[in-house]
């Protein structure tokens, strides 16, 4: 987590420890935190403070856009096959249509608009939700070009964005004028793990997922998570102030990084580098399996994943990859490596030291088999 | 480490000889499946059990190799008559080959699993030898390491019995001490479906169409049916042989024809059996052995000889006459005098005719 977000964080866990729904003088100083965190989160989204839920995370968020929408809007959702699977398996959940997706890894606009047509002529959209950044490989959506289509293609149908990846890396504000709602995660900009926001646009009406007293206006009920409410907003705000330089910063080193590794060769970039977010490296390498290779890096001193895991633990084989055609073979050999705010020039060094010379050793090993 | 108390034990013990371990599950199979090696409860009994002992634990996904070495080619023999071992191809191309290969591509210098069998080094000559506890002695299904493998596979519980094995783990405190044996095929359910169908029935349906067929006596005479003539096994008695007081055995499946004979236990004899695709721990071996044809089997005896196009054939004469091996079961040769395991192969598919 980011310090300042810790610190921001832990009176509320020990002093200020209140339901922030009380009537007394510690509730009300929680509610304090709450509304002033929801002002600063709304600053950065660029909604209105009444259009910010605080929830538990970018899944819930997920959850809530698409099955909240579907239940006040009968018709089709659609997605497209890169989605995270919160997006995904509620799609599939509500057998709606999944859009390919393109070799760069983003939707395939051609594609949408041909499937928003195929629905719109029988039935009607209800729901259209396409990430902003792509959680495996950093690929970024042209949200402008996909709200186009959408509006005009189904001007009634509620378009969700999965910002979660977008939030340390694009102005959430250029993107927020496009859709209706829009999920972002804490613990992907420095806050911590469990908290989240869904902002949706006032006026769009999206069931409440979850029941109970009320809390956020009806639209997520159970006690408020103070001190991750508290964080999630300090590290948002830190992020959003520092973005600028830090994508340039970052942007370089990741350059850095992709060249040394492909300087060992049969390393394939998955998206160039003007259409990733600056945090993300991902490779897909050739006659190198990436569970062998994750596991000589953690050796290493290298942390790195390659795809989604299942419930054992297991690495399952990428979607998305698989989504935008890439050859199965090569896709078993996917590393991303991901940079953030505490990336640092010797860093970069080191873990192109440790790849580089992990994947020597598996194809020297493996040579001959 | 399956989850189970012979590889907990295993890891355990190595640790207290002094290895640098890491624990690895594989990830075999993706499919509904209540017991076996991978199911989700299973991994995290291993996951607890190396956190326990203090050793990193990784799982490793293998499920289309599984699929490709194992699953399909177990529809597809079914889909032919043949009853084949899983457990040995798995054996086979996962645990003694994919894992053996990754273990080096990490650097790791051996592989040890839970097995109950013992390898020993005799006069510069690595032998792979029964274990311990005759009951539980699993060199059988083990039986195609070669030289190169057993050289780099430990089998820390083979010296052990059973009961010795659950001793440790209580001793250690490990979680799986008193967990069961897993008996059964693991990507096939052990429950019957609410129709009374067997896991391996309603697996095989889903898969391949299934024949009924008509059930014959050896004088031809129809005495009944069978549901699926696919799952009908040689020397089988159970549902198939009809009533009367003689002992009746499936003597012939004939999957093209949709027919199953039933006999006496005579039809079933036979003096020799014909092996494909033998596997040799040190070489081809010709000459007198013991030969087991099932998992727990009784060795019988018997001489062997390679044959046909690069040796890729074993015949195997019976000192009495035997009862058929069905098609697809392994045949496991041990040394007459040493004990060891010298090869095995696979039954092949051919009539009783064709054999006497």
């Amino acid at each position: 987590m980011r310090p300042d977000a810790v610190e921001a964080m832990l009176p509320f866990l020990t002093q200020t420890y209140a339901n922030p729904s009380g009537s007394h003088r510690f509730a009300r100083e929680a509610r304090r935190a709450i509304d002033e965190a929801r002002d600063v989160v709304a600053g950065v989204i660029g909604c209105l403070p009444g259009e910010v839920v605080f929830n538990g995370g970018g899944t819930e968020g997920d959850n809530t856009a698409i099955r909240g929408a579907i239940e006040r809007r009968a018709g089709v959702v659609v997605c497209s096959a890169a989605e995270h699977h919160a997006v995904l398996h509620c799609v599939e959940h509500e057998k709606g249509h999944v859009v390919g997706v393109d070799s760069a890894g983003v939707i395939d606009l051609a594609d949408l608009e041909r499937v928003l047509r195929t629905v719109s002529n029988v039935s009607n959209v209800s729901v259209v939700s396409v990430m902003a950044v792509n959680n495996e490989t950093g690929a970024i959506t042209d949200m402008r070009a996909v709200s186009r289509l959408v509006r005009s293609l189904a001007p009634g149908a509620l378009l969700h964005t999965d910002a979660v990846q977008a939030a340390c890396w694009l102005d959430l504000r250029t993107i927020w004028p496009l859709v209706d709602a829009m999920a972002l995660s804490a613990h992907k900009f420095g806050g911590p793990k469990g908290v989240g926001v869904l902002a949706v646009r006032a006026g769009s009406d999206v069931a409440p997922l979850i029941l109970g007293g009320g809390q956020e206006r009806d639209r997520r009920s159970g006690t408020h998570n103070v001190a991750g409410i508290v964080a999630l907003a300090r590290a948002l705000e830190s992020t959003d102030r520092e973005r600028a330089a830090e994508c340039a910063r970052v942007e370089a080193l990741r350059e850095t990084l992709v060249a040394r590794l492909m300087s060992v060769g049969g390393v394939h970039r998955t998206i160039p580098a003007d259409r990733a977010v600056p945090g993300v490296a991902h490779v897909c390498i050739a006659d190198v399996e990436s569970e062998a290779l994750l596991y000589l890096l953690d050796e290493g001193g290298v942390c790195a994943s390659a795809a989604s895991a299942c419930a054992s633990g297991a690495m399952e084989p990428s979607h998305v990859l698989a989504a935008m055609g890439v050859d199965r073979g090569l896709a078993q050999g996917a590393l991303r490596l991901s940079l953030g705010h505490t990336t640092t020039e010797s860093d970069v060094d080191e873990a192109a030291t440790v790849v580089t010379s992990a994947i020597e050793r598996i194809r020297s090993a493996t040579k001959g088999r | 480490m399956s989850g189970g108390v012979d590889s907990s034990v295993a890891a355990a013990l190595l640790l207290e000889q002094g290895h640098q371990v890491v624990g690895v599950t594989m990830r075999l199979w993706g499919g509904e499946s209540d017991t076996g090696c991978c199911s989700v409860s299973d991994v995290d009994d291993a996951r607890r059990v190396a956190q326990q002992l203090g050793i990193d634990h990784l799982v490793f996904n293998f499920t289309d190799d599984f699929h490709r070495h194992v699953v399909d080619p177990y529809v597809a023999d079914h889909a032919r008559g043949i009853t084949p071992n899983p457990c040995i191809e798995c054996n086979r191309h996962l645990k003694f080959d994919r894992l053996l290969e990754r273990a080096d591509v990490l650097g790791f210098d051996a592989v040890a699993t839970g097995h109950h069998a013992r390898i020993e080094n005799i006069d510069g000559v690595w032998r792979l030898l029964r274990g311990a506890d005759d009951a539980k002695d699993q060199s059988y299904v083990i039986h195609m390491l070669d030289q190169d493998a057993l050289s780099r596979t430990l089998l820390p519980v083979g010296t052990l019995t059973k009961v010795e094995v659950r001793a440790h783990a209580t001793r250690l405190g490990l979680r799986t001490a008193t967990k069961p044996d897993s008996q059964d095929v693991c990507f096939i359910t052990s429950t019957k479906s609410p129709d009374g169908a067997t896991g391996r029935s309603s697996f095989l349906r889903r898969r391949i169409e299934l024949h009924a067929a008509d059930v014959v006596d050896d004088a031809g005479e129809h005495i009944g049916r069978v549901d699926a003539v696919e799952l009908v096994t040689l020397g089988q008695r159970r549902g198939v042989a009809g009533g009367g007081g003689n002992k009746r055995f499936v003597v012939d499946v004939d999957v093209p024809q949709r027919r199953v004979v039933v006999g006496p236990e005579s039809l079933l004899l036979v003096d020799r059996e014909l092996g494909s695709s033998p596997t040799w721990t040190h070489g081809p071996v010709d000459g007198r052995v013991w030969v087991q044809c099932s998992a727990h089997g009784e060795p019988r005896a018997g001489s062997i000889r390679t044959n046909g196009v690069d040796g890729n054939q074993v015949d195997v004469v019976w000192d009495e006459p035997q009862r058929r091996v069905s098609p697809g079961q392994s045949l496991v040769f041990y040394d007459r005098d040493g004990g060891w395991v010298v090869g095995g192969a696979t039954t092949a598919s051919l009539t009783t005719s064709a054999i006497r």
